[in-house]
């Protein structure tokens, strides 16, 4: 392989890689410190990417314009969607065993998908890329490599140290890191366990969107864009280790890379191979990489 | 007590109104009636592991299509297979491949164990997806059901769509009866044990292992029996059948009828499949049925919510809330003199874990 195909399917990699660790983060977050089984945090992913196609022309019109704008809105809007998500449906589920959580879940991943059906209807749509993030940088003599993947990555790596700095350095990460390894024991020592509870949710919430959002011009926007992201978002949940954020992103990144290079290397086998990776891991450490708690 | 009468009789009736139901003459609805049974079977194979062993498997659709991708591959294309190896080659073929992931998937358990089992259905999905071995993406046809002959003579015509409604009523039958022998013999008792209490069933001296591998290659064995009616029913296979989707379908209709009983297996396929068949009517929602999905969402999340325990719990919930009211009637009418002793038998004071 040449070193510059070798240098851009690493960037491809990487970027795809940070995109599951933003939605996957979410998810182990809320696994792990809430305990719900939520499968209907692919659908967080499409409700972004189709905000980010529907919200665009608004912004445009009404706030002047510009693509982080339409990012922010995007990301603000999911956060409050799932907020109120929370305090009007899933703290019922707290109460019920994971099997109900996937039912009711999986019911709202139904609603959802025809929310958007009837909202935006079943097309394929693409979302245009900002002008100045449109063109796309020399890789040695003949290569280029866009500069939105690059633009994706670095949102990614922001994101990911902004959570680092946060989980481990300040008061609602601490409390992060006490719910996670024991729920109980946090809510006997005085912390608001609702309120911690629906800021998680909204953050996740957030987080899925954001991923939506800035991966919507790269995949255009489509019915069931969701489901596909929830699947292999649980996979990296469980390699990284329920609950860990560090394991989340470690796993995002073996996923990323065996799902991409399996394309490249072996064509007829990319797919099997992301779960040869977690079947591999499972049976050497059946807990994940990092067990929390 | 009338229920253990009740619960005996039930499914022998649901039999007999299926059989009549055969004769009811229109094409559409003895269509669904056998799509249904097929998914029944397919549940009721489930329902060992999740109602019986306690093993949630999310990847319970790699058997069933593994039965119908052997149904259509092992068919002649241009004369009937005979139903005699066609049949057991597609049940070994299922038993086979959840023997090897069984082996290894029981390793974990709890979640992580539904995630292993994802992985491996997904294994045979991309298998039959991306490889030409079954036609790839787009599938392929069985032309010719299977012959049943004895010895030269065919009494059953499977290419009879009525010889066929009762065959797979008969498959349907042979699963239940089977499996409900099952759950009362000792191998049943020791797999509810382990559902109950893992450790105490160890420190009882029993071998785990060796009991949930077997009861993970039979439920599946019984899921490519499902697979395969359903290759024979449509004559056409594709990867979707080994989907990860179908395998959560499945899970669906066993929770929605309730883990307790494999009838709640079959009740909530039967549920399931009705309100698809209800909300997808045309008839009754005329252009809104296009949006069918929104109205099922909304009646599983409804479903859920208002039964804790499925389908199948519904009498014993509203039992439990009649007793619950006699008794505040009770309390206020006259105070006890003493403690109303409980009938102690009533509950093991086992606690289940709970099961993810």
């Amino acid at each position: 392989m040449d070193i510059s195909i070798l240098l851009i399917q690493s960037l491809n990699a990487f970027q795809y890689g940070l995109l599951l660790f933003l939605v996957a983060s979410g998810l182990t977050l809320i696994f792990g410190i809430m305990g719900i089984i939520n499968l209907a945090h692919g659908s967080f992913y499409m409700i972004g990417a189709y905000m980010a196609f529907a919200l665009g022309p608004l912004v445009d019109r009404w706030l002047g314009g510009g693509f982080l704008t339409t990012l922010a809105v995007c990301v603000l809007a999911a956060g409050v969607m799932g907020y109120l998500l929370e305090a009007a449906f899933f703290s019922y589920l707290y109460k019920r065993n994971h099997l109900q959580q996937v039912l009711m879940t999986y019911g709202l991943i139904l609603v959802f998908e025809e929310l958007r059906s009837i909202l935006v209807g079943n097309d394929v749509h693409g979302v245009p890329l900002p002008e100045w993030l449109r063109g796309s940088i020399a890789l040695g003599d003949v290569m280029t490599y866009p500069v939105y993947r690059l633009f994706i990555s670095a949102v990614g790596i922001v994101v990911a140290l902004l959570l680092y700095w946060m989980i481990s350095r300040t008061r609602l990460g601490m409390m992060l890191r006490a719910g996670a390894s024991n729920r109980e024991m946090i809510s006997s020592l005085g912390i608001d366990i609702n309120k911690l509870y629906r800021v998680v949710f909204a953050a996740g919430v957030a987080l899925a969107a954001l991923a939506g959002s800035i991966a919507a011009p790269v995949s255009s926007v489509y019915p069931g864009m969701g489901n596909g992201v929830l699947i292999i978002c649980f996979v990296v949940v469980v390699i990284g280790g329920i609950g860990s954020i560090r394991g989340a992103f470690l796993a995002a990144m073996l996923v990323g890379f065996a799902e991409t290079f399996g394309q490249v290397l072996f064509p007829s086998a990319a797919g099997v191979l992301v779960y040869l990776l977690m079947a591999l891991i499972l049976l050497c450490k059946p807990e994940g990489l990092f067990k929390q708690g | 007590m009338r229920a253990p009468l009740l619960n005996r009789l039930l499914p022998i009736a649901t039999l007999l109104a299926l059989a009549a139901f055969s004769f009811s003459g229109s094409d559409y609805y003895t269509g669904l009636a056998v799509k249904i049974m097929i998914y029944a079977i397919f549940a009721l194979s489930l329902q060992l592991l999740v109602g019986g062993a306690g093993l949630v498997s999310l990847g319970h659709a790699a058997f069933f299509g593994i039965g119908a991708y052997v149904a259509a591959l092992l068919s002649p294309e241009s004369e009937a297979a005979s139903l005699w190896w066609l049949l057991p080659a597609a049940l070994l073929a299922a038993a086979a491949y959840a023997l090897v992931t069984g082996a290894l998937a029981l390793r974990t358990r709890g979640v992580y164990f539904i995630m292993v089992t994802l992985a491996f259905s997904q294994m045979a999905y991309y298998v039959f997806h991306d490889t030409k071995i079954g036609g790839g993406s787009d599938g392929i046809y069985l032309y010719f059901r299977p012959e049943l002959s004895l010895g030269g003579w065919m009494p059953f015509d499977l290419g009879n769509a009525g010889t066929f409604y009762f065959f797979v009523l008969a498959c349907l039958a042979v699963t239940w009866g089977f499996l409900a022998l099952l759950r009362r013999s000792p191998f049943g008792a020791a797999l509810a044990g382990i559902r109950i209490n893992e450790q105490r069933m160890r420190a009882a001296g029993y071998s785990t292992y060796p009991y949930k591998l077997a009861a993970y290659v039979v439920g599946a064995t019984l899921a490519g029996l499902a697979g395969f009616l359903f290759a024979l029913k449509d004559g056409f296979v594709t990867p979707e059948l080994l989907a990860w989707e179908q395998s959560g379908l499945v899970l669906l209709m066993v929770i929605l009828g309730g883990m307790g009983s494999l009838g709640g297996a079959v009740l909530g396929t039967v549920t399931m499949v009705l309100l698809q068949e209800l909300f997808q009517s045309q008839d009754l929602f005329g252009d809104y049925a296009r949006h069918w999905h929104l109205p099922l969402g909304l009646a599983i999340i409804a479903l859920v919510a208002l039964l804790p325990n499925g389908l199948a719990g519904l009498p014993a919930q509203w039992r439990e809330r009649r007793q619950a009211r006699a008794a505040d009637v009770r309390k206020d009418a006259a105070p006890p003199a003493r403690a109303e002793s409980k009938p102690a038998a009533a509950r093991l004071p086992l606690q289940g874990e709970r099961h993810v």
